[in-house]
């Protein structure tokens, strides 16, 4: 299982960085995206991955750590919203420079 | 006295709550709102500044979960420093704002105050996750303030700095994530007392956790080479916005003092930040000579003082933090004033801000010499405060390794700035031979300018009082044990 998270997380990030060094701000909204999926992923990791462990102390037998899956349930929450906010911004940016293109050169000048 | 902790979080977040809940209000009521919320929070961080200055350190646990489960807030001279002047740079960047700038769109009240209410949680924190917290808090808070206005080079500058910030968040989780995987905990001070007994064995895995951080640091206090976005950011947005944005990189200034003189140490980031910070000054000071437009100067100059700040700073000494932390007071309010007073010179002349010869302010003699004034504290000559936190931190960097490139890149540095900023007053208000079409405007409305590009003789005069306070806020910040002990509430020595 270790493998396969580290393998998941690997590939995200990967294809996340590769997005964003695009020119295009709709490929670089999706890099930030898939880097956000993967760098939650990892978040989440930290609490050690375990199976069949509830997270709360107060039963007997081994359990897990609750607060990652806190931290993470914040981060997703707000990387949703800047993923919002960034694609609203990129499609006036858009409309409003005739071009979608991010490394400033193109069509908009 | 501790609960006092919480209003500089909880005044903002209600006034700003008031504003949207009322849907559109009238311009005036969100006025009065905004002014009164403000003076208030000033009044408070004010209380807590006379506080902290007794030497204690007061924390404040939110739900009164304790200090290493729950949130805390800690207030100690650093924290209340860095408020005291936030809420004064507010003040005046608000008073300027209702000469009409916040009337341009919607939200700019509810906005400012969601800021503030970022910026002050950020100060006050000791857990980790929540500065991370608090940091997308201002953030999104500044890309719509950034755009207030409109217009296409905003939304150009916006878009980049949005991106920028965004990866830079996802940098800090997992820095956040690595620490909390290796040490169990996110409460600052628990973080210190662990790191100071870390196994060999992971000890590589933390180091890069600190310097993931900093690049995250380096990246909101616009280190180079992170500064792409700032200087594009800073010249596009309104004059207000622009004048709250120069405490946005002393935000990064302030995550470096405090996690690397409680958490990591010197040794870890202190070549880092010393090199980066004479690139920093270098870039900075050939970015202000290049530029043909006022307020791109100044953002330039903003990186300059940033340069300026983490040389101090890199030495982790007490004379080297003291000297940044009086020159980062200096700066943030001197830089914020200029952006106003650019904005009062571009509005009374057919070229803005532009330095080419053509029309003269309205106001000329008036705003030259508030120009003047700024200026001359600006590139750090005497009488002004920034000639005296420039001596501070050169008598620092004594103590460095790298002390005459230190000194040869600040006075050098320094020169250009000299040089930019006389140059650029010359053009603006002596070249310019034509009579303005614009009328002046009322003189009460560039008040908040002079008053804070004036900073630098006030500073100056309050040099004994205020040097006296950086000293003892450097003690403070190096000796982490007491810090430790004031959050975890027992004695939990970190050497």
């Amino acid at each position: 299982m270790e493998a396969l998270v580290a393998l998941a997380i690997g590939v995200l990030v990967g294809c996340g960085v590769y997005l964003l060094l695009r020119r295009r701000s709709f490929s670089v909204v999706f890099g930030l995206v898939l880097l956000s999926y993967g760098t939650n992923l990892f978040l989440f990791a930290m609490g050690r991955l375990n199976t069949h462990r509830e997270p709360l102390v107060s039963l007997p037998g081994p359990y897990t750590d609750p607060l990652p899956q806190a931290l993470v349930l914040t981060a997703i929450v707000i990387g949703f919203a800047m993923t919002a906010f960034v694609l609203v911004l990129a499609l006036r940016a858009r409309g409003m420079l005739g071009s979608d293109r991010v490394d400033g050169r193109g069509g908009d000048e | 006295m501790n609960l006092l902790l919480v209003l500089p979080v909880l005044l903002p977040l209600l006034t700003g709550a008031t504003l949207l809940a009322l849907a559109r209000p009238a311009l005036r009521t969100a006025r009065v709102l905004a002014v009164a919320s403000v003076t208030a929070q000033l009044t408070v961080a004010a209380v807590l500044f006379t506080t902290a200055a007794n030497g204690l350190i007061l924390s404040y646990a939110i739900g009164d979960w304790p200090a290493p489960f729950g949130i805390t807030l800690v207030l100690d001279r650093l924290s209340s420093l860095m408020l005291l002047l936030t809420a004064l740079l507010a003040l005046f960047a608000l008073l300027h704002a209702l000469g009409g700038v916040d009337g341009r769109g919607a939200g700019f009240h509810a906005l400012f105050q969601f800021q503030l209410l970022g910026l002050n949680g950020a100060f006050l924190t000791g857990d980790l996750f929540n500065l991370f917290v608090f940091f997308e808090i201002l953030l999104i808070a500044s890309y719509t303030l950034l755009l207030h206005g409109g217009g296409a080079s905003r939304t150009r500058a916006g878009l980049h700095y949005v991106v920028l910030n965004l990866v830079g968040s996802s940098l800090f989780l997992v820095a956040v994530g690595v620490l909390y995987g290796v040490l169990g905990t996110l409460n600052m001070a628990d973080l210190a007392a662990r790191l100071a007994v870390v196994p060999a064995t992971d000890a590589t895995l933390v180091e890069s956790a600190g310097l993931l951080l900093l690049v995250v640091f380096g990246l909101k206090a616009a280190l180079v080479p992170l500064h792409f976005w700032l200087v594009p950011a800073y010249s596009s947005a309104t004059a207000p916005v622009a004048a709250l944005f120069a405490i946005m990189t002393k935000v990064g200034v302030y995550a470096i003092v405090r996690v690397y003189t409680l958490m990591f140490g010197a040794a870890l980031v202190g070549p880092w930040l010393l090199w980066g910070a004479l690139v920093t000054l270098t870039l900075a000071a050939i970015g202000v000579l290049a530029s043909r437009e006022l307020r791109a100067q100044i953002a330039w100059l903003v990186v300059f003082s940033v340069g300026t700040l983490l040389a101090g700073v890199s030495q982790f000494t007490g004379m080297g933090i003291s000297g940044a932390l009086y020159y980062l007071v200096h700066t943030t309010l001197v830089s914020g004033g200029l952006f106003l007073l650019a904005d009062l010179i571009g509005a009374q002349r057919r070229e803005g801000t532009h330095l080419t010869s053509g029309e003269y302010p309205a106001a000329r003699r008036w705003l030259a010499v508030l120009f003047l004034v700024g200026a001359i504290a600006a590139a750090g000559l005497p009488p002004t405060s920034g000639f005296i936190g420039k001596a501070l931190v050169l008598q620092a960097g004594l103590e460095s390794s790298e002390v005459t490139l230190l000194w040869a890149s600040i006075l050098v540095g320094s020169f250009a700035v000299l040089l930019a900023l006389s140059r650029a007053g010359s053009v603006i208000f002596w070249k310019s031979s034509r009579a303005p079409a614009a009328a002046a405007a009322h003189w009460l409305g560039s008040i908040p300018a002079a008053v804070l590009v004036s900073a630098g003789l006030w500073l100056a005069l309050a040099g004994g009082p205020l040097t006296a306070y950086t000293d003892a806020t450097a003690v403070q910040l190096l000796s982490r044990g007491t810090y430790v002990s004031a959050v975890l509430g027992h004695v939990k020595e970190a050497p």
